[in-house]
């Protein structure tokens, strides 16, 4: 059963809470793209994958995989998968402390429910993804990979190996890059520049499509439309423009964001537009 | 035993390749991912009778890792194939992060390890390899002797789940083990000894029989044992010799830093301190040039293990 508009807002309001709580409360973790894909994660999660979060197995048989290869949005990540499902709200509460599930990027290591690989080091995530499809050519299954990457990531040459072999050999895959448009240093285009990346996907025999990131109803329809368009000679690409530190408006049109948390009257505010929708952990 | 001349000689690459080969006729899950490299790593045999259990990634090693950790998630048994250099330095970071840390199921299947390449030079002849593969915490690190060893090991990793390094080779070498089961983590005696022990990996095991054969003709008699699994090391076997012969010489194709030898030196500083001389590169790059030349020149000859063993015995 497909959640309405207003129910997936809901989700995103109190993911946005947790994220900010999260990171304040150790005060390290990246919140600015976490909070930019708070909207992408809901809508997968909540009506897009195949899944059976109460019964999490690493093989994911006959179910979508998603695989998060920018791991430094965690925090978005983790507070998705516990409102799913796949383990306790309540352990939220652990994240980036000694003993924790949630650790500062995600790993199987400490055996948390909903993740399928480690990630941290980038470029790696479309790799993994193109084994799993791969793996469910193999199974002889209809099931899809999703993967999401972060743009400036894309700097990385390995994500250009996969993209290269995916486009040649896959169909069952759907990548969404988070084109945010800034990195650690600054913005991506004085960074490095990407010029069209429409145009390179397509040269290497991807379908894209475009959406805004921030617009539940656009990730809705476009993540329903690769799903259809997915399984026919050519993998998807999902352009997703984002504003970094989307939903508290103190952290949008910045790169500063990236990887430094709040203070006590910053996270203050950052509640006050957010209201409490599901419960806090 | 007997004298090379009279022993078959293969290359253990092609232990490898007829090891998959028959371990995925009797396994399924067993798939095949190789870098441009299949005839090098003779993975012809098992593309041809599986090939949609083979995936040709092209000249893309870090995707191949990557990969291999997605295929192990869905519960397939990944064996990767290209040369040693490409398998380990070249994609380390890959095989930290996707395959070690996420504690996948991929063997890493590395051709061409060491001096004996040959002609090709220093630029593929790692020898730092084993060193790199066994810090990483969970990974099994073996390097077997000869065809017939290559071959059992490569059905024997299949058998067991974790992340394997398997390091072979590229020249014909003398095939001097035969009917054994081979069992990961076993030392093996080669040959019994009193007086001094050596421990071998790879192609110097057969360099390590004929030393003690030398040694056998001045009267020294010296034990050979061949550790095919440098991670983890058999603690017990080794102990258990240097109990007996008080000495050792460790022979390896590999920089003296982080490979063999120094295993073994953590472990008797640790348990039992005793003289241990080891026949090693040296701090060094290779050369081209023919396997046997880059060995006498590196240090590596059958007279630099006797050599090897009388420093051993006089410090003892």
């Amino acid at each position: 059963m497909s959640k309405s508009t207003q129910e997936l807002s809901n989700y995103v309001s109190q993911t946005r809470r947790d994220i900010v709580r999260m990171v304040h409360a150790v005060q390290s973790g990246h919140p600015g793209g976490s909070l930019g894909c708070v909207e992408f994660f809901t809508v997968l999660y909540q009506n897009v994958l195949r899944q059976n979060a109460s019964n999490f197995s690493m093989e994911g048989k006959n179910e979508d995989v998603f695989i998060l290869s920018n791991g430094h949005i965690s925090p978005v990540y983790y507070s998705t998968l516990a409102h799913k499902g796949y383990f306790p709200v309540s352990e939220l509460a652990s994240f980036r402390k000694l003993n924790t599930r949630l650790q500062g990027h995600p790993t199987t290591h400490e055996g948390l429910p909903g993740i399928r690989i480690a990630s941290g080091s980038l470029g790696q995530g479309l790799s993994v993804a193109a084994g799993i499809a791969q793996g469910k050519k193999l199974d002889k299954e209809d099931k899809l990979v999703y993967v999401l990457m972060g743009d400036g990531e894309l700097q990385e040459g390995q994500v250009w190996e996969a993209v290269m072999y995916i486009g040649h050999k896959l169909d069952n895959v759907i990548a969404t890059i988070d084109v945010n448009g800034r990195q650690i240093d600054g913005d991506t285009k004085d960074i490095m520049g990407f010029g069209d990346l429409r145009s390179k996907f397509e040269a290497f025999g991807w379908t894209v499509l475009t959406m805004d990131g921030n617009n539940l109803e656009d990730v809705q329809d476009t993540l329903s439309k690769a799903g259809v368009l997915a399984g026919n000679g050519k993998p998807i690409c999902i352009l997703m423009r984002t504003e970094m530190g989307n939903g508290v408006d103190f952290m949008m049109g910045s790169h500063e964001w990236h990887g430094i948390a709040p203070n006590d009257a910053q996270l203050a505010a950052a509640l006050e537009q957010n209201p409490e929708t599901l419960g806090d952990y | 035993m007997s004298n090379t001349s009279e022993l078959e000689k293969k290359d253990t690459r092609s232990g490898f390749g007829d090891g998959l080969y028959e371990i995925a006729k009797q396994n399924d899950a067993v798939v095949g991912l190789c870098a441009d490299l299949t005839g090098s790593l003779k993975m012809n045999k098992f593309e041809n009778a599986f090939p949609e259990r083979f995936f040709q990634v092209g000249i893309a090693e870090a995707n191949m890792i990557g990969m291999a950790a997605g295929l192990a998630t869905t519960g397939k048994i990944p064996f990767t194939g290209t040369f040693a250099n490409f398998s380990t330095g070249r994609v380390y970071d890959q095989i930290r992060q996707s395959v070690a840390y996420s504690g996948k199921n991929v063997k890493i299947c590395a051709s061409h390890a060491g001096l004996t390449l040959g002609e090709d030079g220093a630029t593929h002849q790692i020898l730092e390899d084993i060193g790199l593969m066994k810090m990483l915490p969970g990974m099994t690190v073996i390097n077997p002797c000869d065809y017939t060893q290559t071959k059992a090991a490569t059905m024997a990793i299949a058998e067991m789940y974790g992340p394997v390094y398997l390091r072979f080779g590229r020249p014909k070498w003398p095939i001097f083990t035969n009917d054994y089961k081979f069992e990961i983590g076993k030392a093996l005696h080669m040959r019994e000894g009193k007086d001094v022990t050596i421990f071998a990996t790879g192609h110097m095991v057969w360099y390590s029989i004929e030393a003690a054969r030398l040694l056998a003709e001045e009267g020294i008699s010296a034990e050979v044992i061949n550790i095919h699994t440098i991670k983890p090391l058999d603690d017990e076997a080794i102990l258990d010799a240097m109990a007996k012969t008080k000495c050792a010489v460790t022979a390896e194709e590999h920089q003296m830093n982080g490979g063999l030898g120094d295993s073994i030196c953590q472990l008797l500083a640790r348990k039992s301190p005793m003289p241990v001389e080891m026949v090693a590169v040296n701090d060094s790059f290779g050369e081209s040039g023919t396997p046997e030349e880059l060995l006498d020149k590196y240090g590596l000859g059958i007279v630099d293990v006797v050599a090897a063993a009388k420093r051993a015995i006089a410090r003892r």
